[in-house]
C-alpha cells in the first residue's frame, strides 16, 4: 500500500509506530493532545494511546523539559514538543544544566532517553520569534545530540532512532518544508543512524554541506551551476551533533573545495565549526578557502524582510561559482 | 488534622515540641521506639559532625567549597525519615541529613564536595538524585518523577527540597503548578533558613509566609517549625500518605535557620547581627531533641560522648580514605557524556593522552 507522506506526517507516523511498540513512550507539550499540535504533528495520538500517554500541559517550556528529565529517570521515554524553537529558551536552563549533564554528573547512574522536538527555521511568514534557527546553541553543549532531517524518509527514520537513543536528542524539524513534498516511505518502523550524513548528490568539483530546509535550496543552486559545467557534491549533515566529519572530509579531499550553507547567523554558527574541521583535517587538499553562505548576523527579519535573510538558490549558486573560480 | 489546624496564612507554626523539648501536641507524637529515637538523634549528630569536620578541612586547605547544614538538621532528618525506601529524594544542595537517612554513603558525600563526579553515582536502590546547584531547577525533576509514577501506576512518592530563595525562581512556580495540575505525588519542602546567601527572607517575597503560596497552586500547605524533628516528621508523613493515596502534592515551609555560612566562601557577619545568630543558637534543633530525649530517660551523656567520638572517627577515616585517592581518571571525563563515545570525543581523549605521554 502506498505510504506517501510529507515531513510532518512522517513525524506523526514515527510516533505512532514507536508508541505502539514501546509503552514507556509518552508524548506531551502545549496543544499536542486534543488538538494534535499546532502543526498537527501529534494528531490522533491521544485518541489512539489515551490521555495518560499523550497529553496537553500548562504553558511552560521549562517544566515541559524539566518534568521530562524526571520521567526519563523514572523509566519512561518522554518525547516532548516545544511549539517553536524560538520558545525553547525558557527551557534553556533545564536543557543545558540537566538534560545534557545528567549522565555525566551521575557517572552513568541516571540517563535520559528523551527527545525534545521543535519546529525550527524561517520562511513561513510567521510572527516574531517563530523563525529561529539556533541549532548552534544546542550543538555547542556536550551531552546533547542535535538532529535535523530534510526529507520525510529521513524524518521518520531519524525520529525513531532519536526515540530509541539512550541519550537526549534535540530533534529540529524544518517547518518551512513540513508540507513541501511527499515521499514514498515504508509504513513499518525503521531506523536511520544518528551521527551519519548523507551524500544527496555526487559531484567532483565542490562539496556543499548543508542541512534541514536548506538542502532543497542547495539542490536548486546545484541545478543552476550544473548548467555552467560545475558539478557539486551535496552533503546533508542530518545530525548536527555529534557531527559526521568523515563524510564531508572525504568529500572535500576529493573536490578540494567547500561551501557550507545554513539559515542561522554566520558568526559562530555550525558552518564555522565545519570550516575549522576542514582546515584541521583536509588543509593540504584545499584549492580555495572553505566559504559560508548563511543568514546574516542580524535578528531574523519579520515576514516583509525574510526573503533577504534566508540564503536564496541564487546566492548559493553565486558563492559556489566564486569558490570554484578562486 | 495537622493541615486543617494550620492555615498557611499567618505565622502559626505547626509544632509538637516546644523550645524546651516539652510535648505540646501529645496527639501528634510519632510512635517511635527508643531505638528509632536514638537513630534519629544519631543521624543529626552525624550530620553535624560531617559539617564541622568539613569546615575544618576546608580551613586547612584539604576540602573545597562546602555548604554546611548546621541548624537545619531537624528539618532534613525529620522529613526524610517519613519516606519509604522506594520513595524518591530530589535534593538541592543542603540536605545532608536527608541524604544520610536515605542511605547515601558518606564516601559519596565527601567525593562530591571534594570535586569528583562519582560522588553523585548513588548505589543501586538508593533513590536519590544528584545535588542540583541551579536553584529550584530540581523541582521540575521531582514533578516529572511523580507524573511518571501516576502514568505507570506506581505508588511511591517524591520528596524534594528548595530554599527560601528558590521560591522566587520561575521553576518553583512551574513545578508546583504542574504537580498540582497532574496530581503528582510530590512533597515540596521549602527549607526557609531565613537567608538566600545574604538576602533576608523578607526581601525575597512580599508574601507573609512561603507556605501560603500553596493556596495559589491549589494544594495543601503548612508552616512547620523546622527545628522540631517531630513536627517535620509528622507533617511530611501526612503529606506523603496523602500523595500515595492519589491526593496530589503538598507544600511544606520548614521555618528554620542557617546557623553557619551559606558556604565556606561566605562571611555571614557582613549581612546579619551576631545577636540574631545567638538567639537562634538557643533554638538549635539538636539541643531541643536532646532535652526531650533526656527528659524521657532515653539519652545519657555517656552514650552521647561515645557516639560523638565514634562519629568523629568514622568521618575522619572516611575523609582520609578519599583524600588521597579521589583524582578523576582522564577517561572518566570523556566517558559519560553519551552511552557510546562519539568519534570527536575519542579523538580529543587520544590526543590528550598522547600529549601526556610525550608523544607530540
Amino acid at each position: 500500500m502506498a505510504n506517501k507522506l510529507n515531513i510532518v506526517e512522517a513525524v506523526n507516523q514515527a510516533l505512532m509506530n514507536e508508541m505502539e511498540k514501546d509503552e514507556t513512550i509518552v508524548v506531551y507539550g502545549e496543544d499536542v493532545g486534543v488538538e494534535g499540535g499546532v502543526f498537527r504533528a501529534t494528531v490522533n495520538l491521544q485518541k489512539k494511546f489515551g490521555k495518560d500517554r499523550v497529553f496537553d500541559t500548562p504553558l511552560a517550556e521549562s517544566a515541559i523539559v524539566g518534568t521530562a528529565v524526571g520521567m526519563a529517570i523514572n523509566g519512561l521515554k518522554p518525547v516532548v514538543e516545544l511549539q517553536f524553537m524560538g520558545f525553547s529558551y525558557p527551557a534553556f536552563n533545564q536543557i543545558i544544566s540537566h538534560v545534557a549533564r545528567m549522565r555525566n554528573r551521575s557517572r552513568g547512574r541516571y540517563t535520559l532517553p528523551m527527545v525534545i522536538r521543535a519546529p525550527y527555521g524561517g520562511g513561513i511568514r510567521a510572527l516574531e520569534h517563530h523563525s529561529e534557527s539556533t541549532e548552534a546553541l544546542y550543538a555547542h553543549i556536550p551531552g546533547l545530540k542535535v538532529v535535523i532531517p530534510s526529507t520525510p524518509y529521513d524524518t521518520k527514520g531519524l525520529l525513531i532512532a532519536a526515540i530509541r537513543d539512550p541519550d537526549p536528542v534535540i530533534f529540529l524539524e524544518p517547518k518551512r518544508i513540513y508540507r513541501a513534498f511527499r515521499q514514498e516511505i515504508p509504513e513499518e518502523t525503521y531506523e536511520l543512524p544518528i551521527g551519519k550524513a548523507k551524500v544527496v548528490e555526487e559531484g567532483e568539483d565542490i562539496t556543499v554541506i548543508t542541512w534541514g530546509a536548506m538542502v532543497r535550496d542547495v539542490q536548486k543552486a546545484s541545478e543552476m551551476v550544473k548548467e555552467k559545467g560545475i558539478y557539486p557534491e551535496i552533503i546533508d549533515l542530518r545530525t548536527i551533533s555529534p557531527m559526521d566529519r568523515e563524510t564531508f572530509i572525504e568529500s572535500v579531499k576529493k573536490t578540494g573545495r567547500a561551501v557550507i550553507v545554513h539559515e542561522a547567523p554566520k558568526t559562530l554558527g555550525v558552518g564555522a565549526e565545519i570550516v575549522a574541521i576542514i582546515n584541521e583535517k583536509a588543509f593540504l587538499y584545499l584549492e580555495a578557502p572553505p566559504t559560508r553562505v548563511t543568514g546574516f548576523d542580524t535578528t531574523f527579519p519579520l515576514p516583509r524582510g525574510e526573503k533577504h535573510y534566508i540564503p536564496s538558490p541564487e546566492r548559493i549558486a553565486k558563492t559556489i561559482e566564486d569558490v570554484v573560480k578562486f | 488534622m495537622r493541615f486543617e489546624d494550620c492555615n498557611p496564612i499567618g505565622d502559626k507554626h505547626y509544632r509538637i515540641l516546644d523550645f524546651e523539648g516539652n510535648v505540646i501536641r501529645e496527639e501528634d507524637i510519632p510512635s517511635f521506639s527508643d531505638e528509632e529515637l536514638l537513630y534519629l538523634y544519631w543521624t543529626m549528630l552525624f550530620s553535624r559532625t560531617i559539617d564541622e569536620k568539613n569546615i575544618s578541612y576546608q580551613r586547612q586547605g584539604r576540602m573545597l567549597t562546602y555548604a554546611p547544614n548546621i541548624g537545619q538538621e531537624a528539618t532534613q532528618v525529620g522529613s526524610a525519615y517519613a519516606m519509604e525506601k522506594n520513595d524518591w529524594l530530589v535534593p538541592s544542595y543542603r540536605e545532608l541529613g536527608a541524604w544520610l537517612i536515605k542511605g547515601v554513603p558518606l564516601k559519596n558525600i565527601f567525593l562530591y564536595w571534594y570535586g569528583n563526579e562519582w560522588g553523585s553515582h548513588m548505589p543501586e536502590g538508593v533513590r536519590v538524585l544528584p545535588i542540583s546547584v541551579p536553584i529550584a531547577s530540581q523541582l521540575q525533576h521531582a514533578t516529572g518523577i511523580g507524573m511518571a509514577n501516576n502514568i505507570k501506576g506506581e505508588k511511591n512518592v517524591v520528596v524534594t527540597y528548595v530554599g527560601d530563595g528558590g521560591t522566587s525562581q520561575g521553576d518553583f512556580h512551574e513545578a508546583l503548578n504542574f504537580a498540582a495540575v497532574f496530581k503528582a505525588p510530590v512533597v515540596f519542602i521549602i527549607q526557609n533558613n531565613q537567608y538566600a546567601i545574604s538576602l533576608p527572607r523578607k526581601v525575597q517575597t512580599a508574601s507573609e509566609t512561603l507556605a501560603q503560596k500553596a493556596i495559589a497552586y491549589g494544594m495543601p500547605g503548612i508552616l512547620v517549625d523546622g527545628n522540631d524533628i517531630f513536627a517535620m516528621y509528622s507533617a511530611t508523613k501526612e503529606a506523603i500518605e496523602r500523595a500515595r493515596e492519589g491526593g496530589g502534592p503538598t507544600l511544606i515551609e520548614a521555618y528554620t535557620y542557617r546557623l553557619g555560612a551559606h558556604t565556606t566562601s561566605d562571611d555571614p557577619t557582613k549581612y546579619r547581627e551576631d545577636e540574631e545568630v545567638e538567639k537562634w543558637k538557643e533554638k538549635d534543633p539538636i539541643l531541643r531533641f536532646k532535652k526531650y530525649l533526656k527528659n524521657k530517660g532515653i539519652l545519657t551523656e555517656e552514650w552521647e560522648e561515645n557516639t560523638k567520638k565514634e562519629l568523629e572517627k568514622e568521618v575522619t577515616s572516611t575523609f582520609e580514605e578519599i583524600e588521597n585517592k579521589s583524582d578523576t581518571l582522564i577517561e572518566d571525563i570523556f566517558k559519560y557524556h553519551y552511552e557510546t563515545m562519539p568519534p570527536h570525543l575519542e579523538e580529543q581523549l587520544e590526543d590528550y593522552k598522547s600529549f601526556l605521554e610525550g608523544g607530540r
